[in-house]
């Protein structure tokens, strides 16, 4: 369980960051807190040419709020932001869910942006930053672009990033309106087998789901209730396309859909 | 907690009060506390040593068609590199434990018969370089029919893994003890119950680790290993090495990260880096790494179970029916089948059960081998006899506890002697039940259970009750044998202990011991014991546990395992102590001018009874023989050093009626506990859990429930998390802590330890084992509270809540969706994958259809493809490499049209292999046309996926084919002039992702 051989930058500035991307394409990785990314090396999953570090880059490092936004920026450690004393305020939904991910080991080097490079399926954040509506912050050396989550998230492990982009960070939209997050896992900080959000909306509930499909999936409802609720959560726990593996099996996915989405749905519709 | 009682401390202890039944300090902690613990991998190691890595198999059955060296022989660094044809000329085959004309090697021979299986060695200047090598190796396979599951592995026409094991069974014993036809017959019922006891293991946090060096001037190997036990596998390996047992030095390091008894299983690397070290001339070392260790080190067996029962009307057992299909996987490696025989003598547990029939058959399967692990066959058998007590009581409608009450061994007849041979030593079963039901407070949790139901929860209790066996005999394995095999063979039995007690000039007293401690505090009790002897105080003993078979006192038994420390080996450092003391008395008398009688050990003197101030230091007394032996008494010798080896006489080999007193002493446990199953997920919440022992005397209470703890924290895994799950087609599917979960503190609830002692008479000190005891116990007793909650009469562990969910709620709601139709459930068998979807492709059929045969065409639809050539018109080779996320491997695929029918269908079969694992997969092509000039292209395709990859990413394997194979077709109607595929939700993401990208 050693890495093959690579080549380690630790940038010292953005461009530097751009630069050796547009060199290397899809033979460089990013590396921020490693919590995924060093196992898979470890076993030889991954094998980079290189390796660009941008923990150094302080300009990476910082949560930015504005009036209806926060900005969380490439370098920002889970625990960091868990810990910023805003966060309930203006995004109460990351303030539930974040506890959820891994442990506080992990989380205090686990980095936010890193958990959605990485768009496991499974994971918190990408499930959160769809359900709020949230965005990529994306840029090349030639340009920049922002990228809303559900057009992020293309499959199994795999965003529609470009190879030689970089993530600079992701953004929340402020949304303080009631919110709710549930997880089921074997054990506390394991991967969800089933994880839900449901944000309160103007129209009714918006309602994501992960650990089903390949990616997280999200339903803007109505404000529903009863049996329709019950309707919908059926149709949608389909949907997903839930599979077997050695934790559960697709029904138990749906049912935890079905259960947990309805509760979830209840609480911020009350 | 109980007071420790010391019955021998009355007469043999000091005065000035006893240290056993203390819980002092360890003294093993502070180094361990402060990062100073002495691991194998801490160790240094001489200049020039290189190391090694492991090239495994990803078949769990295939033969070895080619293995290619020559890349990764010139890569840098690399010394040697070691395939079976080097491991035959430099060694002989492991011993096998049954008369079988069967081999057993460390590494595969032409074929391999497990996912994991050693391939071959690369030894390099380090650990890196070896890894780098490692995947220049390329190996051809060719894929045979697994057998996973015993059961079908003895069924005919199974595909068999030895010619010299007819149908995949190493050994077929039926055993009859009283007269069990005739009660079965008798008796007005027949209760019956099948278990399948899946596969597990104690997963130490150290894995294994070898440093092997040969010298070739005196033929002799010098191996340091962590290495726990038994010692009797020391002449399996110099005998594999071909050597005599003196020149098979054997050292274990001074500390160790845990064993459970899985370390045993290092063996076979001893003898594989010990050849490794012949063939270079420089020392080796070899540290597994985790995902080794999960898939390839060993794992308890997993049973195949059927028990019955003849039962009175009220609940008497009077005769027992055991058929059991012992599962050791694909070699049988020493001791085994060691752990189906391990509990022979106690088949009838805490019962009274004149009449037991058995039938044991010992099955390989395409799996790990078996070895050693904590409860060592208790957890199997167990299993079975405690469900069947709990269906006893729900079929006869009586309550649990009053149909284990009526069946225990009756109080006041020990030595008991039970059907099949165990001398059960002593023990009050029926005191121990109801002192844990009262303190335990039974009846509260009744009322508990009641009011929970009331509310419509799912509650349930369980109980079980367990002889737990401590010191094996080290003939119990040979009831495999059939008496006359025995007799040809000779006796096999006893269980030798040993302790050295050494003086040294300045009348230090230091202990050693062959027990090689995994850490569980030896050293600490054994300075108890002996300062108790000697009237010292246990700081000033030092003890060392550490092994070298060149220089210390052993014997075969000597080891960590069978709960053995405290009955037998503590009680033999008594032993040597007290021979000690009687030879110091003397000379203490004769310094003193009194009667030896008149000597006593306190305080550090010894001092003469009769008149208190006449006295001598011990430290002096004890140094005598360095300085002035002139001095002792005359005949006397030298008083420096004392061994004593101990072995119990009640160890007597089977009889010709195959009775076996399997174990020396058999602790008792009653345990119980509360269960709630959540209704949303499902899972098992222990409310409450009550675990009774007795397990003689306890030499230091707080070690004692650290055992408890610790066996009850991993029987809570077997029962909830842990399993070693493989596929149908034996691809292992549990090779990392993210998919072989043990539980946490999150997970582990605090249970109520309850005790009472029942000395053992036929220890020194007695005391008998305490350590594996809630492996059998526990996952038992949770599974019949699962059983009471659900009111089912099956349950299989680990009791995952997605296994409980058609149980709980009965039939899924169906989907009815507006206009989708209902998906049908698929049937998957083992990794088996299936999909299907469709593709809108701007050209006519007839252009898609060339493209399909033509190689430069596939080249560029084909993920990743690289290279490609065409072997004939319907089959191509290609190189491809495949990335999933940052997941990229690089695959030599081979591509088989077949069924063709120009130009409407054709049938792709593939297979890829490549370091990360194979897969293979066919799929059926239709093209249509769609009557504008372009084709409407649907598939449908089955793939299995097996190898590292899917012991590690198990998880996410199935959605990543998925995208592989989508990725393929969208190619192929990109490149075909395409539109994009028609909508279907996962190929509607690629499609963005593809548009993105171009």
């Amino acid at each position: 369980m050693k890495p093959a051989p690579f080549d380690f930058v630790r940038a010292e500035s953005i461009g530097e960051v751009l630069d050796t991307l547009s060199q290397e394409g899809g033979q460089a990785r990013i590396i921020a807190g490693g919590q995924s990314l060093m196992a898979m090396l470890n076993m030889r999953l991954a094998k980079p040419a290189v390796l660009i570090d941008i923990m150094r880059l302080k300009e990476l490092d910082s949560i930015k709020k504005t009036a209806d936004k926060i900005f969380v920026g490439a370098g920002v450690r889970q625990e960091q932001l868990l810990s910023w004393p805003d966060l309930v305020k203006t995004t109460p939904l990351i303030a539930r869910a974040l506890p959820w991910t891994g442990h506080v080991q992990t989380r205090s080097r686990g980095t936010v942006c890193g958990s959605i490079a990485h768009a496991d399926p499974s994971a918190e954040m990408p499930l959160v930053l769809l359900a709020l509506e949230g965005e990529i912050h994306l840029r090349n050396s030639r340009k920049n672009r922002r990228v809303p989550a559900v057009d992020f998230f293309a499959g199994m492990m795999a965003t529609t990033r470009g190879d030689d982009e970089l993530i600079e960070g992701v953004s929340f939209p402020v949304r303080n309106t009631k919110c709710a997050f549930r997880e089921v896992a074997r054990r506390h900080g394991d991967f969800a087998i089933v994880a839900c959000a449901a944000v309160k909306t103007k129209t009714g509930v918006r309602f994501a789901a992960g650990g089903v499909a390949d990616v997280p999936t999200a339903r803007d409802w109505p404000a529903l209730e009863g049996s329709a609720l019950d309707d919908a959560l059926n149709a949608f726990a389909y949907e997903l396309e839930a599979r077997d593996d050695v934790h559960a099996t697709g029904r138990y996915r749906r049912d935890l859909v079905r259960m947990v989405g309805r509760d979830l749905v209840r609480e911020v519709l009350q | 907690m109980a007071q420790p009682a010391t019955p021998n401390s009355g007469t043999n202890g000091p005065i000035d009060g006893a240290w056993v039944g203390r819980s002092i300090e360890r003294v093993e902690d502070a180094a361990l506390l402060t990062g100073r613990g002495r691991f194998i991998d801490d160790l240094g190691t001489r200049a020039g040593t290189l190391h090694a890595a492991i090239l495994r198999s990803p078949h769990a059955h295939a033969d070895i068609v080619s293995i290619d060296i020559s890349a990764a022989r010139r890569a840098k660094g690399v010394a040697a590199i070691l395939v079976g044809a080097d491991i035959t000329a430099l060694t002989t085959s492991l011993v096998v434990g049954v008369k079988a004309p069967v081999e057993c090697w460390p590494i595969a021979i032409d074929r391999v018969r497990y996912v994991g299986e050693p391939v071959a060695v690369v030894v390099a200047a380090d650990r890196y370089l070896a890894e780098d090598a490692l995947d220049l190796i390329e190996v051809e396979y060719r894929a045979r029919a697994a057998a996973v599951d015993p059961l079908k592995a003895i069924a005919d026409g199974a595909p068999l893994l030895h010619d010299g094991f007819p149908k995949n069974v190493a050994s077929d014993r039926r055993f009859h003890y009283g007269n069990p036809d005739d009660e079965f017959t008798r008796a007005p019922h027949r209760i019956s119950i099948d278990i399948k006891y899946p596969r597990n293991s104690c997963t130490p946090i150290e894995t294994y680790g070898v440093l092997a060096e040969y010298d070739p001037g005196e033929d002799a190997y010098d191996i340091l290993a962590n290495f726990q036990g038994p010692f009797s596998i020391h002449a399996v390996i110099s005998r594999a090495l071909k050597v005599p047992g003196n020149r098979m030095r054997l050292r274990t390091p001074p500390d160790s990260g845990g064993s459970f008894g899985v370390k045993q299983g290092v063996f076979p690397y001893i003898v594989l880096m010990g050849a490794a070290a012949r063939a270079t001339g420089r020392p080796v070392k070899w540290i597994e790494d985790r995902l080794e260790h999960l898939t390839a080190s060993v794992s308890a067996t997993n049973r195949a179970t059927t028990l019955s029962a003849a039962v009175s009307a009220d609940g008497e057992i009077l005769a027992l029916d055991w058929d059991q299909v012992e599962d050791c996987g694909a070699h049988l490696r020493a001791p085994e089948p060691a752990t189906l025989y391990r509990m022979h003598g106690n088949l009838t547990g805490a019962y009274k059960i004149p009449n037991v029939k058995i039938r044991n058959r010992v099955v390989v399967t395409n799996k790990t081998p078996t070895g050693l692990n904590r409860g060592f066959g208790g957890p199997q058998v167990y299993f079975a006899l405690e469900r069947l007590v709990q269906r006893i009581a729900v079929t006869l409608n009586l309550d649990p506890l009053d149909v284990i009450r009526r069946n225990l061994v009756p109080a006041g007849s020990f030595p008991y002697r039970t059907a099949t041979g165990a001398l059960l030593d002593s023990g009050d079963y029926q005191t121990a039940i109801e002192k844990g039901a009262r303190e335990g407070e039974l009846n509260e949790l009744k009322a508990r259970r009641d009011e929970a139901r009331a509310q419509g929860r799912l509650y349930g209790i369980g109980y079980a009750a367990v002889v737990e066996p401590s010191v094996s005999n080290m003939g119990y394995i040979t009831t495999v044998l059939t008496a006359a095999e025995r007799q040809k063979a000779g006796p096999k039995n006893g269980a030798q202990a040993t302790a050295t007690i050494t003086l040294d000039p300045v009348g230090a007293v230091a202990v050693h011991v062959a027990s090689v401690p995994q850490g569980q505090g030896h050293r600490t009790v054994l300075s108890q014991v002996v300062a108790d002897v000697f009237g010292l105080k246990p700081k000033d003993i030092r003890v060392n546990t550490e092994l070298d078979t060149s220089k210390d006192a052993w014997s075969i038994a000597s080891g960590n395992y069978a709960s053995r420390f405290a009955p037998a080996v503590a009680g033999t450092a008594k032993l040597a102590a007290e021979r000690m003391k009687a030879k110091l008395a003397r000379i203490a008398a004769s310094q003193l001018n009194v009667e030896s009688s008149d000597i006593e050990f306190s305080s550090g003197f010894a001092v003469s009874k009769a008149n208190r101030d006449n006295r001598i230091a011990f430290s002096r007394l004890a140094a005598l023989s360095h300085w002035s032996p002139g001095s002792l008494p005359d005949e006397m010798g030298s008083v420096i050093r004392e061994t004593v080896f101990w072995t119990p006489p009640e160890l007597t080999p089977p009889d010709d009626n195959d009775h076996i007193n399997s174990s020396l002493c058999h602790g008792f446990i009653f345990d119980f506990c509360g269960i709630e199953i959540d209704r949303t997920t499902l899972e098992a919440r222990i409310d409450r859990y009550v675990t009774m022992h007795d397990c003689g005397v306890i030499l230091h209470p707080a070690m004692v429930d650290g055992q408890i703890r610790g066996g009850f924290a991993q029987a809570l895994g077997a029962s909830l998390y842990e399993e070693y799950a493989y596929a149908e087609d034996g691809s292992f599917l549990t090779g990392t802590f993210a998919d072989y979960l043990l539980p946490t503190a999150m997970e582990v609830p605090d249970p109520l330890i309850l005790h009472m002692e029942t000395p053992s008479p036929f220890t020194p000190l007695g005391s008998k084992g305490v350590g594996e005891g809630n492996c059998m116990s526990t996952p038992v007793c949770i599974a019949n509270a699962v059983a009471d909650a659900l009111n089912i009469a099956d349950v299989t562990l680990p009791i995952v809540p997605a296994r409980l969910a058609d149980i709980v709620r009965g039939a899924e709601r169906i989907h009815l969706g507006a206009g989708a139709p209902a998906i049908a459930p698929k049937k998957k068998t083992g990794r088996n994958l299936h999909g299907e979807g469709s593709a809108k492709v701007a050209a006519q059929p007839q252009r898609v259809w060339n493209m399909l045969l033509d190689p430069q065409a596939l080249k560029s639809v084909i993920p990743g493809c690289e290279a490609i050539q065409k072997i004939s018109e319907t089959q191509f080779r290609a190189d491809v490499v495949i990335g999933i996320g940052p997941v990229t491997g690089r695959y030599r695929a081979t591509v088989e049209l077949s069924d063709l029918d120009e130009p409407n269908a054709v049938t792709l079969a593939g297979a890829a292999e490549g370091v990360l694992g194979f897969g293979e997969g066919e799929g059926r092509v239709r093209l249509e046309s769609d009557g504008n000039g372009g084709t409407l292209m649907s598939y449908e395709y089955d793939a299995a996926i097996g190898g590292k990859v899917a012991s590690i990413g198990g998880r996410l394997l199935d959605g990543a084919t998925k995208v592989i194979i989508g990725k393929f077709f969208v190619a192929l109607a990109r490149h075909a002039g395409g539109a994009a595929p028609r909508r279907h939700s996962l190929l509607a993401r690629l499609r963005r992702f593809f548009r993105i990208e171009s």
